[in-house]
């Protein structure tokens, strides 16, 4: 009988595993989709970190997913960096937002944590509009194949992109179920569960929770970059209020405070969209009938049900 | 024309976006004073008010006047009645805890704004105001030492504008005293001093919040029945209503009524003006990190005496 520890270590090797083994048998069209997949799927980790494992409710991390889509962008774009020297602007432009974002918002708990952070994100947003002469606004820029290649290898060829998706998948999740089973993410959870007891034992709340949102904030921004340079386009819908709705759906949906959630959430609601597009335009009608039914019936989301019901040792 | 009919111009458009926003917010603010929610799905409200006075003045037929006034009747007692619904089908069950709320009111303003997409469609579509005369104002003007009235051109505002601003005020009136002079008033102050003690003595409190909801709603309807003579009916307009509405609330003081209407009227009268002087995109970023930081620096709002 393997131990607990092992159980969920083994469980989510095996995620990895299988998601590495699915390139090699899945059709082109789903083979593109399964990348963005991966990368949207880590910055949704980056989210869980925030709101399904410290309880805060953040209603603007687009911008620090646009933070990393922007800086990378614009680093190829108008200075002609190199991909990995985009990448590192990309990741530090969303670490520096999310300390300065973090400090003020943590001024704030509750409902005003939530309006707060909507209002930065929305500032952002208005501000990619605002410089269109650079970001060409909604309609956003394309990046040239020939500016997408990593030491020789081209970002835009498919095998390249899913093995690159699947590395950036790797390591969020790998990082995120070390960081939850690590002293530290215990305090995170015990914050969540109860603030006021965390902080009469002793913990600085208010430093634990700004460490995790910095470490968000880069997760999100790394998955941002990582997006720009996979897929080329840079675009300012990825800044707007629905990016910052689209994590909390997905993580919600796959149960927050799940590591391997914030992945079946996606996958669950990408192609969910992806069949009803095909019907009818309105396909974010189904977006809205699984928020309210997840509000109302299930808030642990599918793996927490699984959780809660059958596998008690997952992380 | 000279700087100062210009002025007078944006402030008479400023008085109009301000008597629309008064009424939008004053319905966000009684939900969120009476119930402790925020109706995220607020702005979408807003907009069914709008579609729906489309369709209704459609209906009517030929013409404005009677259109107009039907909708006027009928769209805000709609909208109040799908609000109480959603109340009491949804929020009721996951209890107003309010990050649930949140995330249910984000569903349903998806839902609004899609079915909507998918029965009005992507149009914008225009509602003929009841009457719509144009009145020049006049203006002072000292030359030679001496004072002149004279009409500049350009410097005019139409009946309906007035109508709007007027209107606007006799509603506001009205929910002031319903909320200080009547019995369902009493209830709604008593709900929201507080809850626990407010159902010990009897007060049907779920009751109280399904109406709450649907009046804050039917305020959201009635100010875009308003407005759609002169702003078109789309579904995509609730977000510009929602996003002031909320900076309204905000900079009046979380859940107070006079502090909202006090708000909207700077915002909505510094709105025509700053938007003389700068670009409206960087006028909203500046409303918007404006928001932010009162929140984070004075959570009760600039004159909030309620609970943060």
């Amino acid at each position: 009988m393997m131990s607990d520890s092992k159980k969920d270590c083994f469980a989510h090797g095996g995620v990895l595993l299988f998601l590495f083994a699915l390139q090699f048998f899945l059709p082109a069209y789903h083979h593109g989709n399964m990348a963005r997949i991966m990368v949207l799927a880590s910055y949704a980790i980056g989210y869980n970190l925030i709101f399904g494992y410290t309880g805060l409710l953040s209603l603007g991390h687009a911008i620090f997913f646009a933070a990393g889509l922007y800086g990378s962008g614009l680093a190829i774009s108008q200075f002609g960096f190199s991909v990995g020297v985009a990448l590192v602007i990309g990741v530090t432009a969303g670490c520096v937002l999310s300390a300065v974002i973090g400090a003020l918002a943590l001024r704030t708990e509750g409902v005003a944590f939530m309006i707060v952070t909507l209002m930065f994100a929305q500032a952002g947003y208005l501000t990619v509009l605002y410089f269109g002469e650079y970001t060409r606004g909604d309609e956003g820029f394309v990046l040239a194949h020939a500016d997408r290649v990593l030491w020789g290898v081209s970002l835009s060829d498919q095998t390249s992109r899913y093995f690159s998706a699947f590395s950036l998948f790797c390591v969020s999740l790998i990082m995120c179920l070390a960081l939850v089973r690590s002293r530290f993410g215990k305090v995170l959870i015990a914050i969540r569960e109860n603030e006021e007891r965390t902080q009469m034992l002793g913990y600085n709340v208010v430093w634990y929770k700004f460490c995790t949102i910095i470490l968000s904030g880069s997760i999100s921004a790394l998955a941002g970059a990582t997006y720009a340079l996979l897929f080329g386009y840079v675009g300012a819908s990825f800044a707007s209020v629905e990016y910052s709705i689209y994590p909390l759906l997905w993580v919600l949906l796959g149960g927050a405070g799940t590591v391997i959630g914030p992945l079946v959430g996606m996958i669950f609601m990408f192609y969910l969209i992806d069949l009803s597009s095909g019907v009818t335009t309105a396909y974010m009608l189904v977006a809205g009938l699984v928020l309210v039914f997840l509000a109302v019936f299930a808030p642990q989301g599918v793996m927490g049900e699984v959780r809660s019901r059958m596998w008690k040792w997952l992380s | 024309m000279d700087f100062g009919p210009y002025l007078m111009l944006a402030i008479m458009e400023g008085a109009l976006t301000a008597a629309v926003l008064a009424l939008t917010a004053s319905g966000l603010a009684l939900v969120f004073g009476v119930m402790r929610v925020v109706n995220v799905a607020h702005g979408e409200f807003f907009m069914l008010g709008a579609v729906l006075a489309w369709w209704v003045t459609q209906l009517a037929g030929g013409s404005p006047v009677l259109g107009f006034l039907l909708a006027l009747c009928v769209v805000p007692v709609l909208v109040g009645m799908l609000a109480a619904f959603v109340d009491m089908t949804i929020l009721k069950r996951i209890n107003y805890d309010p990050e649930r709320t949140i995330v249910a009111t984000i569903g349903t303003l998806y839902i609004l704004q899609q079915v909507t997409l998918m029965t009005y469609g992507p149009e914008a579509r225009p509602v003929a105001p009841p009457f719509n005369a144009r009145i020049a104002l006049p203006w002072i003007d000292m030359s030679d030492g001496t004072l002149r009235l004279y009409w500049p051109w350009g410097l005019s505002i139409t009946s309906y504008k007035l109508f709007v601003i007027g209107a606007a005020c006799v509603v506001l009136l009205g929910l002031w005293s319903l909320m200080t002079k009547t019995k369902l008033g009493l209830l709604m102050r008593a709900t929201e001093q507080d809850r626990e003690m407010a159902l010990a003595f009897g007060i049907p409190v779920q009751r109280i919040y399904a109406i709450a909801f649907g009046l804050g709603a039917g305020m959201a309807a009635l100010a875009a029945v308003l407005i759609v003579p002169i702003q078109q009916a789309h579904y995509l307009m609730g977000g510009d209503p929602l996003l002031l509405s909320f900076i309204v609330v905000i900079i009046g003081g979380l859940g107070s009524l006079p502090g909202a209407i006090l708000a909207a009227l700077l915002i909505g009268l510094s709105d025509g003006i700053i938007s003389i002087f700068f670009s409206p995109t960087l006028a909203k970023i500046f409303a918007t990190l404006f928001v932010a930081f009162v929140l984070v620096f004075r959570p009760k709002g600039l004159w909030g005496t309620g609970k943060p």
